[in-house]
């Protein structure tokens, strides 16, 4: 069933296609796509020079606006973004935006050709990016997509730049939750290596709590926060402790380390997925990868559990296609109440008790608010339970630096990404020196790789003081050629 | 950018070799201003005349020529030149060298005779142009005044004409604007050198007819029920005009701006590796605009640099030796078609090709693979070009032991 998936990395156009679709771009005036991106990305200069040849070029126009041009060749939701936007969509469909990148970014970079379709190419940042010129100092916290991309802004104005990851390697999302058979491990190896070298300082394995956080914004001239989230949400619902219940942040990091489609050598699934039954619950894009990850494991049986219908999922429709397409069901309006298991409340858990919900009025999120049908249970049979819930906010690196947050929890920001540190967030005798900003998950709330790199990119330009130049339009220029 | 692209022509220094030719597009200071901050090293403003010279336009005058999906693979127009006179572009040309002392200026000009070229000249050279090109080349409406064509087409009245213009040039290079109607182009730029005028340009539009509606019987573009001649320019004449700058650049010693169907940097560089010094664009800035010349430079800097070259003057004329006459090119060595089955999606289209346009020498069995007969075939290069896979069909030595070169 594993191979039913059509998303998996392939090898993507040829030359030939490329230039035939490439041939198709109308270069429109004021282009469509480049508002549909959150990085402004010069679309039609860059397709240009694929039709003409001038590969080098292509990977130079979506570099200068995309230092993660080829993560975000390949997991790029283009049908959300760019390729919505694009003026063709109303004559023979949209041009294959995603597509052309990934060539362009394939055959642009150094390295790009030889390595071949799939393979991981960085961007050609050189091997320094400049010095310490500049005299300014930035700590980075999290070296995700958004703290990588602002990381390499700020190296490549001169400034000396540390990070700091809490994990053993950076990466983050890009390493972690996303899975293989989308972003294969060499190509996140090869693009986070290519900023990482620039002459950056990287700091593993360090979570920034309070102490070192009044350090850091007592010695640098900007300190930016790229931590992501606060992990994955629980349902309350008892029984959620049970062996066999996981976060499906939990659940993909481990499929993505073991860099196979099976989930294998765990203790609560015992081993391979083959002959067990999946339930996933939730219905945004992270449910759809643990379903797709789960059917790709040889699971006998995935199924989704959502309390409202498709219609209200938040789940793009593509992901949806690939969740169906891999064999998944689903059941909507349905929310666990229980998860049960045999024996003792530490016994691995054996099913899910759920109950049948009806939509009523809208919520604060404007879709119908679900409400639990009286005496409706039922029970359906599962090994393993997978809790696609979202995130919660980062409480701890709020507390941390001392920023204000909204009700959510979220750090409050202004257009720049400019966090306001609390006056309380020193202790006596240290100066706040530094500007603060938050890019990625941890102001947003979990978004695109791309708006992640867009937000790094933005926030770095805001500390260099540059903030008049951030609107998209501006750094895309007219019509792209 | 490493790469030095600016090139030395009849003694005028381009930034890079990328003109504007004199078109719509520079037809008035503002709109070449645009250009030149886009990027273009020179323009050369639109054609202009004496303020006597009635210059009586018909609309509509273009129409553009598609093939399948592609749009405007070529552009006919009769458009005349400019409507604004003398009088206004030396105006433009004193505010263009002004705001961009960098940029090369250049006027082209018409004249019905003798004291209207030399009039031109005085005035321009007056405002302080860098370069002025003559146009003895207009196909459409001029010729019947016996200008445009009507000059370059006789390589006497071109000497003529010229000798004109270069006598009353004190301090300015002239240029010579050269039709592809005529039997033998170098002849007319032997002409031109021989007058003393420093360059020529080729070519000028092709003349043609673009086609007739079906329904009203009149051919396009339909001018209140009639219609005539026009200039076709576009993608598809490119293949005339490198022939036209090959044949000048092999037979005269004259630089040359190229001229014909450039949309890409690589048709630039193919004019360049011709002999070509600078080259001039106009359709397809017409359509997509000055920031064309964005990806002109970059493609050309970033191929320069791939091919270890350090400047654009490097490849000027590399082409030129490979250019014989039919009879001196080499007999032996002969090549068969191969496929490369991995490439090949089944489609037969070589298959009949081969069959009804060559010496069926593919066959095309049930699995629907197209396989190469080395035996029958002669290795004439025509099935390559109707392969809708890139470098699935290619032409290469016969297999060992195999073909007519090898029996």
């Amino acid at each position: 069933m594993t191979e039913r998936v059509t998303r998996d990395v392939s090898v993507g156009l040829l030359p030939h296609q490329a230039a035939a679709e490439a041939g198709r771009c109308l270069y429109c005036y004021d282009a469509p796509c480049v508002k549909g991106c959150p990085a402004g990305v010069d679309v039609p200069a860059f397709i240009r020079k694929v039709g003409s040849g001038n590969w080098r070029g292509a990977a130079r126009v979506i570099r200068e606006a995309n230092v993660f041009g080829g993560t975000c060749a390949l997991v790029c939701p283009t049908e959300e973004l760019c390729e919505k936007e694009c003026s063709s969509r109303l004559l023979g469909g949209p041009i294959s935006i995603g597509a052309l990148q990934r060539l362009a970014w394939e055959r642009g970079t150094a390295g790009g050709v030889k390595a071949g379709a799939g393979r991981g190419a960085g961007a050609d940042l050189g091997a320094d990016a400049g010095g310490t010129a500049a005299g300014k100092r930035a700590a980075i916290v999290g070296a995700g997509p958004a703290g990588l991309s602002a990381a390499w802004e700020l190296r490549s104005r001169g400034w000396d730049v540390t990070i700091y990851e809490a994990t053993d390697k950076p990466g983050g999302q890009l390493d972690w939750t996303i899975p293989s058979y989308r972003l294969p491990p060499e190509v996140v190896a090869a693009e986070v290596g290519a900023i990482v070298a620039t002459g950056m300082k990287l700091r593993t394995g360090v979570r920034v709590g309070r102490e070192a956080a009044e350090g850091l914004l007592a010695e640098n001239d900007a300190v930016i926060l790229a931590t992501g989230l606060g992990g994955g949400r629980a349902s309350g619902a008892p029984g959620e402790g049970r062996p066999g219940v996981v976060k499906a942040e939990e659940f993909l990091a481990r499929a993505r380390q073991g860099r196979s489609t099976r989930v294998t050598g765990t203790a609560d699934t015992g081993g391979d997925l083959a002959g067990k039954r999946v339930a996933v619950v939730g219905g945004g894009n992270t449910a759809m990868d643990a379903a797709v990850t789960a059917a790709r494991g040889r699971a006998t049986r995935v199924t989704v559990l959502y309390r409202r219908t498709a219609r209200e999922m938040p789940a793009w429709p593509r992901e949806y296609r690939g969740a169906l397409a891999a064999g998944t069901e689903f059941l909507w309006l349905v929310q666990p109440v229980a998860f049960e298991g045999a024996g003792a409340a530490d016994g691995a858990v054996k099913a899910v008790r759920c109950v049948r919900m009806a939509l009523g009025a809208p919520d604060a999120s404007g879709r119908a608010a679900p409400r639990p049908i009286p005496g409706s249970e039922f029970t359906i049979e599962a090994d393993l339970v997978v809790m696609a819930l979202g995130q919660g906010s980062n409480q701890e690196i709020v507390e941390a630096f001392g920023l204000a947050a909204d009700k959510a929890g979220r750090p409050v920001v202004d257009p720049s990404g400019r966090a306001q540190v609390s006056a309380g967030a020193l202790p006596a005798g240290h100066v706040l020196k530094a500007k603060v900003f938050v890019a990625g998950d941890l102001g947003n709330g979990g978004a695109t790789v791309v708006r992640a790199v867009a937000e790094g990119k933005r926030a770095a330009r805001a500390a260099a003081g540059e903030l008049e130049r951030l609107a998209p339009r501006e750094e895309a220029g007219s019509n792209g050629c | 950018m490493a790469v030095d692209l600016s090139v030395v022509f009849c003694g005028v220094k381009f930034e890079n070799p990328f003109v504007l030719a004199a078109a719509p597009s520079t037809d008035n200071a503002d709109m070449v201003a645009r250009g030149f901050e886009a990027g273009w090293a020179g323009a050369i403003l639109k054609t202009t005349s004496v303020e006597s010279e009635v210059v009586s336009l018909a609309y509509p005058m273009m129409v553009g020529l598609d093939i399948d999906a592609r749009r405007l693979v070529a552009l006919e127009n009769i458009d005349l030149i400019s409507g604004r006179h003398i009088d206004e572009v030396e105006k433009d040309v004193r505010r263009l060298k002004k705001d961009f002392p960098k940029k090369v200026v250049a006027a082209s000009i018409m004249g019905g005779k003798k004291e209207h070229w030399e009039e031109l000249v005085r005035r321009l050279e007056a405002a302080g142009v860098d370069l002025i090109e003559c146009s003895f080349s207009c196909p459409h409406g001029m010729p019947e005044k016996g200008m445009g064509s009507a000059v370059g087409q006789s390589p006497e009245l071109t000497e003529k004409t010229a000798r004109w213009v270069k006598d009353a040039a004190k301090r300015v290079p002239v240029i010579i604007k050269l039709t592809p109607q005529i039997a033998d182009i170098a002849a007319a730029a032997e002409a031109v050198k021989r007058s003393g005028a420093d360059g020529v340009t080729a070519i000028n539009t092709v003349k043609g007819l673009m086609g007739v509606d079906l329904d009203t019987f009149v051919p396009y573009p339909n001018v209140g029920g009639h219609s005539t001649y026009g200039g076709i320019s576009g993608p598809a004449i490119k293949p005339v005009a490198l022939r036209c700058v090959a044949e000048i650049a092999r037979r005269v010693s004259i630089p040359i701006s190229a001229t014909g169907g450039v949309t890409t940097w690589r048709d630039a560089a193919e004019f360049l590796l011709l002999g070509a010094r600078t080259v001039q664009v106009c359709t397809e800035v017409m359509r997509h605009g000055f920031g064309v010349i964005e990806d002109l430079t970059d493609g050309l800097a970033n191929y320069l640099e791939d091919k270890g070259f350090a400047s654009v003057e490097e490849i000027i004329g590399k082409a030129l030796p490979h250019v014989v006459e039919h009879s001196q090119l080499p007999r032996d060595g002969k090549v068969r078609a191969h496929v490369d089955p991995e490439k090949c999606i089944r489609c037969g289209v070589c298959y009949v090709a081969c069959r009804d346009g060559g010496h069926q020498a593919i066959e095309f069995g049930p699995d629907r693979l197209a396989r190469v007969d080395e035996e029958k075939c002669v290795g004439c290069g025509f099935c390559p070009t109707t392969c809708p896979v890139a470098d699935c069909l290619t032409l290469g030595p016969a297999s060992a032991g195999k073909g007519r070169a090898a029996s």
